[in-house]
C-alpha cells in the first residue's frame, strides 16, 4: 500500500441551512465537528422502552458524495473512539484512531468515498450521553440517562444517515463495539448495507468481557469523586476510579505476547529494585500513563453507559436465539476478520457470525490473522489486514459501480 | 472387494452415463499448472452458484468467475490462501471440509468442488455427504491409490509410494485416506449418489480412452475426476 505523509483529509463542508420547523438542525463545532440536533418531533425509540428527545449525533465527514449518493462509507468507532477518525484530534492533538485505514489514498480512500463517522450516543464527544444537559431539567442526565444498547446506537445513525439523504451505504466498516454496530447494522437495515466489515467482534459479549466491564464500573463507581453520578453538578471527576477501569480494560486490548515483547520486566527508570509500590516496573508505568491520559479526554458516566451497551449486545438473543436468522436472505457482502492473539473477541466468536451467514447462503470472506498484538491489532499497521480489507473493499466497489 | 461392489462397477461401466462424452469435458486453459482443475473447470455449467472446497490461491474460482460468470465461493484452511483470494476479490472463508459444510443449507449450490483435498480430510464420507447435501452436483478430483506405479511401488520395494502428485513422504503427507477409483466408486454407490460424469487421467494428465473398463481406469488412471448428483 503507498505510505504518504500524512495530511488531515479535507472535512466536507456542509451545508448550513436554517432547519425547517421540526426539521434537524445542522450546527458546526471546533471541538465536536458537525452537529445534528434532533428535535423533539424526531426522537430515538430505545431498546430499553424508553424514548430520548431531543437528541444530539456529532460526526464527522470526508471527502463528497457522488450524484448517486452511492459511495458512503460509515465508520463505527470503538468503546471509547469518537467521530474523529482521520482527522487531528482537537482534545489530544493525535492523529485520528484510524488514520492506518481511512484517509486520502488509504485503503477507505476519503478521495473516493464519503466517509461518515458519528460518536455514539451515551458518548462524551458531542452525541448526547450522560454529561449532556437534559431540557426537563437543566441539569447533565447523569445515570437518569436511559439505558443504551448497540441497537439503540445504530438507529440514532441512521437517522443521520436518513438527515444526510443516503438511502443505502456502500461499507458500514468497524472494529470491536464498531464491530457490534457494523453486525447490528446488517441484521436491523441488511437492505441499507451494501458491504460490512465486522472485524474483532463478535455477535455477543461474553461473560468474561462483561466481567471485564463489570470491574472498570466498580472501579469507577468507587471512587468518592463519582458522587452517585452527579460529579458534573459538585464539580469534581471521579478520575482515579475511571484512570483504573481504563489500565484494566487496556490489558484486555493487548496480548500476553505483545505485552512481553514491549515491556518484559523491565524497570522503570531505575537500575534496581526499590523494593516499593511505586510504578517500578516499565508495564505499571506504561498502564499509568494510559489511565491519565485517558482521564483527560473522557467522561466517566459515559464509560458506564457505552460498556453496558456492550454488555447487552446479543444478536442471535435478538432474532429467536439463532443468529442466522439475523442475517436471513442478506444481500449484503461480508467480510469477517479476526486475529489469532485477540482473547477479549476470540476468532471462534467470528467464525459463529461466519457461520450464520453461511446458513443463510451471505457472501462472506473471513481470515484469522496471525499476530502476537492482541486485540488492538485491528487500529494497527497489519500488512494481512490491509490486503485482505482492501481487495475485499475493492470488489465490493466494482460491485457497486464505483470502479 | 466383495462381489455386491464388483457388480456394481461392472454395472457402472456397463451402463454409462458415467464417464465422460469427450467434447463435454475439455480444457480450460491451465489453472496453476495442475491439470485436473481443467477437466473440473469443464464440468461446471456458465452462471451457476459454486462453492470451491480447499480453493487455494483461488486460481479456479478466479477462472470460473471470469469465464463461466459463476457466482462463486470458497472455503481455504491456509491464511496466506484465503489472503491472497480475498486480495483477489474472491469471496472465501478460512475453513476446513471436515469443520465448516454443516452450516450451509441444503441445495445452496449448484456446484461444489473438492479438488485434491478428499483424502486428506479426517470424514471422507461425512464430508461427500455433505456436498451431496449442499450442492445439487459434487466435484470431485482425488489422486488414485490404485495407480500401477503405487501399486508396483508397494509391491517391489516394500515402501509407501511416492509419485510426482504424492510427493510427500508418509510422515509428513496431510493425505491420510487415500482411495484408488474402484474404492471411490464403492462409496459414492453407498451415498445413493449417482456418477453424472467421470475422467480418469493418466500420468500425463491425458483423459484415458473413454470406452476402457473400470480396472484399467484403476489401473492407468493417476487421478480421477467425477461430477456426482444426489
Amino acid at each position: 500500500m503507498a505510505r504518504r505523509i500524512w495530511k488531515d483529509p479535507v472535512l466536507s463542508i456542509p451545508d448550513l441551512k436554517s432547519a425547517p420547523a421540526g426539521g434537524v438542525r445542522d450546527e458546526i463545532d471546533p471541538t465536536y465537528g458537525r452537529l445534528a440536533h434532533f428535535p423533539a418531533e424526531k426522537p430515538l425509540q430505545m431498546d430499553s422502552g424508553s424514548v430520548l428527545a431531543p437528541f444530539t449525533i456529532a460526526y464527522q465527514t470526508y471527502g463528497m458524495l457522488n450524484a448517486e449518493k452511492s459511495n458512503a462509507v460509515l465508520i463505527c468507532h470503538a468503546l471509547t473512539g469518537d467521530q474523529h477518525v482521520a482527522n487531528t484530534h482537537p482534545i489530544t492533538g493525535k492523529p485520528g484512531w484510524w488514520t492506518n485505514m481511512v484517509g486520502p489514498g488509504r485503503l477507505i480512500d476519503t478521495d473516493r468515498y464519503y466517509v461518515i463517522c458519528s460518536n455514539v450516543i451515551g458518548g462524551c464527544m458531542g452525541s448526547t450521553g450522560p454529561s449532556s444537559i437534559n431540557p426537563q431539567t437543566g441539569k447533565p442526565y447523569g445515570l437518569s440517562l436511559p439505558v443504551i444498547t448497540i441497537g439503540d446506537m445504530v438507529r440514532a445513525q441512521a437517522m443521520l444517515v436518513d438527515h444526510l439523504g443516503i438511502d443505502q451505504l456502500f461499507c458500514v466498516a468497524g472494529g470491536s463495539m464498531g464491530g457490534m454496530q457494523v453486525l447490528q447494522w446488517a441484521a436491523a437495515y441488511g437492505d441499507r448495507v451494501f458491504s460490512a466489515m465486522p472485524i474483532a467482534t463478535g455477535p455477543r459479549h461474553s461473560s468474561q468481557n462483561i466481567a471485564f466491564h463489570e470491574v472498570g464500573r466498580q472501579a469507577i463507581m468507587a471512587d468518592r469523586d463519582w458522587r452517585g453520578g452527579r460529579y458534573v453538578e459538585e464539580g469534581v471527576k471521579p478520575q482515579k476510579g475511571l484512570a483504573v477501569a481504563r489500565m484494566a480494560a487496556h490489558i484486555t486490548y493487548m496480548s500476553d505476547a505483545a505485552l512481553h515483547n514491549k515491556f518484559g520486566r523491565r524497570l522503570q527508570d531505575r537500575a534496581e529494585k526499590d523494593y516499593s509500590f511505586d510504578a517500578e516496573f516499565q508495564i505499571e508505568s506504561y498502564l499509568r500513563h494510559q489511565g491519565s491520559t485517558f482521564v483527560e479526554r473522557f467522561d466517566a458516566n459515559s464509560y458506564l453507559y457505552v460498556t453496558r451497551a456492550m454488555d447487552y449486545f446479543d444478536l442471535a438473543a435478538d432474532y429467536g436465539g439463532a443468529l442466522g436468522n439475523a442475517f436471513a436472505g442478506t444481500a449484503c457482502r461480508f467480510c469477517v476478520v479476526s486475529f489469532t492473539s485477540d482473547w477479549l473477541f476470540p476468532t471462534a466468536e467470528s467464525r459463529s457470525v461466519v457461520h450464520a451467514l453461511n446458513a443463510g447462503n451471505a457472501s462472506v470472506s473471513f481470515v484469522e490473522i496471525d499476530t502476537d498484538k492482541g486485540h488492538d491489532a485491528f487500529l494497527l499497521d497489519i500488512p494481512e489486514l490491509f490486503s485482505i480489507t482492501g481487495g475485499f473493499l475493492e470488489a465490493a466497489a466494482r460491485a457497486r459501480g464505483l470502479g | 472387494m466383495n462381489g455386491a461392489a464388483m457388480t456394481h462397477m461392472q454395472h457402472t461401466s456397463g451402463t454409462l452415463p458415467a464417464k465422460a462424452a469427450a467434447g463435454d469435458v475439455q480444457s480450460s486453459g491451465p489453472v496453476a499448472g495442475r491439470v485436473d482443475l481443467q477437466f473440473v473447470a469443464g464440468m461446471v455449467t456458465a452462471g451457476s452458484r459454486v462453492l470451491d472446497i480447499g480453493c487455494g490461491d483461488g486460481a479456479l474460482l478466479d477462472l470460473l468467475i471470469r469465464e463461466r460468470g459463476v457466482d462463486g465461493r470458497g472455503i481455504e484452511l491456509s491464511q496466506l490462501g484465503v489472503n491472497n483470494c480475498v486480495a483477489k476479490g474472491l469471496s472465501v472463508i478460512q475453513g476446513d471440509a471436515d469443520e465448516d459444510l454443516d452450516n450451509y443449507p441444503d441445495d445452496a449450490f449448484d456446484f461444489v468442488i473438492l479438488s485434491q483435498t478428499l483424502q486428506a480430510t479426517r470424514h471422507p464420507k461425512a464430508v461427500l455427504e455433505n456436498m451431496l447435501r449442499i450442492g445439487r452436483y459434487a466435484i470431485v478430483s482425488f489422486p488414485n491409490f490404485g495407480h500401477w506405479r503405487l501399486r508396483l511401488q508397494l509391491m517391489f520395494r516394500g515402501r509407501m509410494p511416492m509419485t510426482g502428485i504424492l510427493s510427500n513422504p508418509w510422515y509428513e503427507t496431510e493425505n491420510i485416506h487415500f482411495c484408488t477409483i474402484r474404492d471411490f466408486v464403492v462409496l459414492v454407490d453407498m451415498l445413493g449418489a449417482k456418477i453424472e460424469r467421470a475422467v480418469a487421467l493418466d500420468e500425463y494428465g491425458k483423459p484415458l480412452r473413454l470406452n476402457a473398463p473400470w480396472w484399467l481406469w484403476n489401473f492407468f488412471g493417476e487421478q480421477g475426476v467425477f461430477l456426482l448428483r444426489k
